[in-house]
């Protein structure tokens, strides 16, 4: 297939899935087979693009003009397949993961779940391949309206204030501050579309610069760069594995993702580092990781501890791209995909928590290691990996990040990183440590007969991304060698 | 081309309301006059095509020429509003048989689609013609018929509501004929051509300026300009649901259309010191309406008030287009006004259908009907999001050529007022769709139950139209383009 008809396949699949869920919605085994069914195609699509992967960004498909030199682009470059592999792959496990959870839980309304689930995805594959600032707009704003519903699931009162904030914070950001940031963007340079090395001229105004990378850092609200990271814990009112998808992978990442894309084919690097209000957006992120560490700390419910973490994880990849170099882009670019992985696998062990013995509280999971033991292991692993330790691969894209701030000497930074793994480890490592040792002398021998895991099919999820993580840190290389093939990465 | 088509699209239900009125069988009465709505329509698709390639149609009256008869004068600007208000004016008459059977008595049917036709004679009527007192005429003619048309709303508070739209309509039609005299005095003539022609020879004519202030008081009367849009909401709340319908999609753009064509065609402000003035005072008013209308639809426990006061503030949004001054903001402000018709068209009919099943529009007894009429929701939420102006729907379109003219004037502080105007009306659409998906209170198990076929396929038709306009938006905006082009552009023919 040519690459043009395999975007199209890859966009279409999610649609098709909406319209193949929605017809069996009367029989629930044969609607999460159609679920997983089109994950497992999706996937295939996405590698057999990456096979076919050409260099720089290629145009694959446009539409009339919508507007004045304004229409709709397809295009394909690397970091936009690294995108859609991950949140892909990442579908299927959590579909596979949904189902023992929505079921043992006996959620309402599943056929509405899977089918908004599915459109979230189609959202995130366009702006995966989105060829210009237009499409991935579009993209974006439908993202926010198809994970609405799933934020307010439970249909409570607390579930809709917290889909208001959400809806408010993302749709508020991305009117004020991305919509004019696009604006301005064709006003200065005549194009949105993404060209590597950026679009704008070497001899932009630096101040019309500054203001646009200060929009378009705010505007991508999904990138939860304080002070508007706050519809992050609101949305943790949803059902964990929408949490899991949407808030590890799908809608925060499509942020990040987005600042990476922008930073790397709109400004360039070059441009970028001209660009003066880049200094003080750097040192927001900073403030930013360890801020929403700090405040993590202190939250006693889990989910909310995790969304946090979230936050300060997110800026981790803008911090990359702010720092302007390759080094940088490469740390960014592995912070995705490893922080993907590692939170998502945090996500559903929050949710097999929840499943198997009803507990939400960090308080309550000491020595629950004796029930979970294995859920408890893979949270450990997790926890490793977003903190940036061995054997998981976090390690890398920290590692990346350190090399990065080094490179553009700041050292101020550099220690802020440092700092920021320090409390990551009080905060996430501690918990299954705490879990098989209780360090009160209250520990109780195990016996087989006190495990109680949750379902099959969240262990089976679990046990994967726990896997994928130290894959990873053993075998990065096909990873890195996509990412370097991103221009102003360095390859 | 046929040589009489300027005329058509206002004769047909001209002549079409008097021979309604002697139908005695209402269904027969609703055929006729959606018979009649179509062949306007269709003479309007006509017309628009010949001006397109054509360039302008005239057509005298009784063959007397301008400046001594009555001339019909199509340009680009007028074959746009026609086609705007007959298309929507046909849509919404095809649709309207459910709506109106419920509300409206077995006796008052028939009547009802006289008034129907009359009100769009008299609103195709102002925007062909091309004689100042004839539009007077032709706007008496829609207002009276409006007044009857309100005050058949289905509870008495709806007389109320027509009285108050009769005295403020009233005040408006006499400061505009007023406006008129002042005018017919000074150069003595009403054709607006040779009006056009004649007055910016006066100078700075103290008479010319009062007709002019006269004009436009009466003219914002009549678009509910804010602060003289005190009689909207209750017309529109108090109506029946498809006279809402219809006010909303067609009446106010008839009346901006009318601003816009005094301002520039028979005044040409653009030459003269009172326009920069006057500029501040249209974009002061229009942002203030677009947050007072806003706020005002956010906190309102009835959606139909609630859409009510949204018009007010998309009214707003036009209203500044025009204040930039520009070709790009005459431009925006006449995409704005073909989008509008198209979103509010939308979204009042599935309100009518909603009130249809339902019974009312109050917000408490609308929750859950997402699930009872699902279709008709999903087109209230397209429609909605066109509103708010989220890419790839119509109301993208109007938005961006709106900061587009903000920003060609660098009106930096205009253009986010304008965005964060948009995010308002963000707010009181997801109110909407936050009541239409919740769970339905207590334990009732709800039916499904959609709008009857015919109204449903407008509906839908209406909302896809919104999405379709979003991504091929060349017919509104070349046609906006070339008519501001042709206001603007410094000659007057």
């Amino acid at each position: 297939m040519s690459l043009s008809s395999l975007v199209f396949a890859s966009l279409s699949v999610a649609p098709l899935a909406i319209i193949g869920i929605c017809l069996s919605g009367s029989r629930p085994n044969l609607r999460e087979a159609v679920s997983i069914l089109a994950s497992a195609i999706l996937i295939t699509l996405n590698l057999v693009l990456l096979g076919q992967l050409p260099d720089g960004a290629v145009t694959t498909w446009h539409s009339g003009e919508m507007l004045p030199g304004l229409r709709l682009e397809l295009a394909v470059e690397p970091l936009g397949i690294l995108f859609a592999i991950i949140a892909s792959t990442l579908w299927l496990v959590t579909v596979v993961y949904a189902i023992g959870y929505m079921r043992s839980h006996e959620e309402q309304n599943q056929t509405r779940f899977y089918a908004f689930f599915a459109l979230s995805i189609g959202c995130v594959m366009g702006i995966a391949f989105a060829g210009n600032l237009l499409t991935l707009f579009l993209f974006y704003e439908l993202l926010t309206l198809s994970t609405w519903p799933l934020v307010v699931h439970a249909g409570t009162d607390k579930a809709r204030q917290g889909g208001g904030v959400y809806l408010g914070l993302l749709l508020g950001t991305s009117v004020l501050f991305f919509l004019p940031a696009i604006f301005l963007t064709w006003w200065t340079a005549g194009t949105v579309t993404f060209t590597p090395g950026g679009v704008f001229n070497a001899d932009t105004n630096p101040v019309v610069l500054s203001v646009l990378l200060v929009l378009f850092v705010f505007g991508v609200g999904k990138a939860a760069m304080m002070p508007f990271h706050r519809w992050l814990p609101a949305a943790m009112v949803a059902p964990t594995p929408v949490s899991a998808l949407l808030h590890a992978v799908a809608v925060v990442k499509a942020g990040v993702f987005s600042i990476l894309k922008i930073g790397v084919y709109i400004f360039g690097l070059e441009q970028l580092s001209a660009a003066e209000s880049r200094e003080w957006l750097l040192y927001l992120a900073g403030f930013s990781l360890l801020a929403a560490s700090i405040v993590a700390m202190r939250q006693d419910n889990l989910k909310a501890r995790l969304a946090y973490s979230t936050v300060s994880q997110l800026a981790y990849v803008s911090l990359g791209v702010l720092l302007a170099v390759p080094a940088g882009v490469t740390g960014g670019g592995l912070q995705i995909a490893m922080h993907a992985f590692g939170k998502i696998t945090l996500f559903f062990c929050a949710g097999a928590i929840l499943v198997a013995s009803h507990k939400t509280r960090v308080s309550e999971l000491s020595g629950l290691g004796r029930q979970m033991p294995f859920t408890m292991g893979a949270f450990l692993l997790a926890s490793l990996s977003i903190v940036g330790l061995p054997p998981t691969g976090g390690t890398w894209s920290k590692f990346y990040l350190m090399l990065g701030t080094l490179e553009a000497g700041a050292l101020l930074l550099a220690a802020a990183l440092i700092l920021s793994s320090l409390l990551n480890i009080v905060y996430l490592t501690l918990i299954p440590v705490r879990a098989f040792w209780r360090f009160d002398g209250r520990d109780v021998p195990a016996s087989r007969a006190d495990i109680q895991e949750a379902p099959l099919a969240c262990c089976l999820a679990i046990g994967f991304t726990a896997t994928c993580c130290v894959m990873l840190f053993l075998f990065p290389g096909p990873l890195l060698t996509l990412i370097s093939r991103i221009p102003g990465a360095g390859g | 081309m046929l040589s009489q088509l300027p005329v058509l699209p206002v004769l047909l239900p001209l002549i079409g309301a008097p021979a309604c009125a002697l139908l005695r069988r209402p269904t027969l009465a609703w055929v006729f006059a959606c018979l009649v709505a179509v062949l306007a329509f269709l003479c309007t698709v006509s017309l628009f095509t010949t001006t397109w390639q054509e360039g302008v149609q005239t057509y005298a009256l009784g063959g007397w020429p301008s400046p001594w008869g009555i001339e019909y004068r199509i340009d680009l600007l007028n074959a746009l509003v026609l086609l705007v208000v007959s298309g929507i004016g046909a849509a919404i008459l095809l649709a309207s048989r459910a709506s109106v059977w419920q509300e409206i008595g077995e006796t008052r049917r028939g009547l009802f689609y006289v008034a129907c036709l009359l009100c769009l004679a008299g609103l195709l009527g102002i925007a062909a013609t091309g004689d100042a007192f004839n539009l007077f005429v032709f706007l008496e003619i829609s207002s009276l018929s409006t007044y009857a048309l309100v005050a058949m709303g289905p509870d008495r508070r709806a007389l109320l509501a027509a009285y108050n739209y009769l005295i403020m309509g009233t005040i408006g039609a006499t400061f505009i004929l007023i406006g008129i005299g002042f005018l017919y005095m000074l150069t003595g003539t009403l054709s607006m051509a040779d009006l056009g022609e004649r007055l910016p020879a006066m100078g700075e004519s103290r008479t010319a300026f009062a007709a002019y202030a006269f004009i436009v008081v009466g003219v914002c009367l009549k678009l509910a300009l804010f602060p003289l849009h005190l009689w909207l909401p209750g017309a529109y709340t108090r109506a029946p649901s498809i006279v809402t319908v219809f006010l909303a999609a067609t009446s106010t753009k008839v009346a901006l259309y009318v601003l816009i064509r005094f301002t520039y065609s028979v005044f040409h402000l653009e030459f003269s010191q009172l326009a920069q003035a006057l500029d501040t005072v249209f974009i002061a008013l229009g942002v203030i309406a677009v947050f007072a209308g806003s706020l005002v639809a956010i906190f309102e426990a009835d959606l139909k008030r609630g859409l009510a006061y949204s018009s007010v503030a998309q009214i707003g949004f036009m209203v500044i287009g025009l204040g930039i001054g520009t070709v790009e903001g005459l431009q925006a402000s006449l995409i704005h006004l073909f989008n509008h018709a198209l979103m509010k068209g939308a979204l009042f009919l599935a309100l009518a259908a909603f009130i249809l099943r339902v019974g009312s529009s109050n917000f408490s007894s609308l929750r859950g009907i997402g699930r009872r009429m699902p279709l008709a929701t999903a087109a209230f939420v397209l429609a909605g999001i066109s509103l708010i102006g989220i890419p790839g729907t119509a109301g993208f379109i109007s938005k961006w050529y709106l900061v587009l003219a903000a920003a060609a004037q660098q009106q930096w502080i205009l253009l986010g007022l304008i965005l964060a105007g948009s995010l308002l009306t963000a707010v009181y659409i997801w109110r909407f769709v936050e009541t239409a998906y919740a769970e339905p209170e207590g334990d009732s198990v709800i039916q499904r139950n959609e709008a009857p076929l015919g109204m449903l396929l407008v509906i839908v038709l209406l909302a896809l139209l919104n999405l379709y306009f979003g991504f091929d938006s060349r017919l509104p905006v070349e046609t906006a383009g070339g008519a501001a082009q042709a206001l603007l552009g410094g000659d007057a023919s």
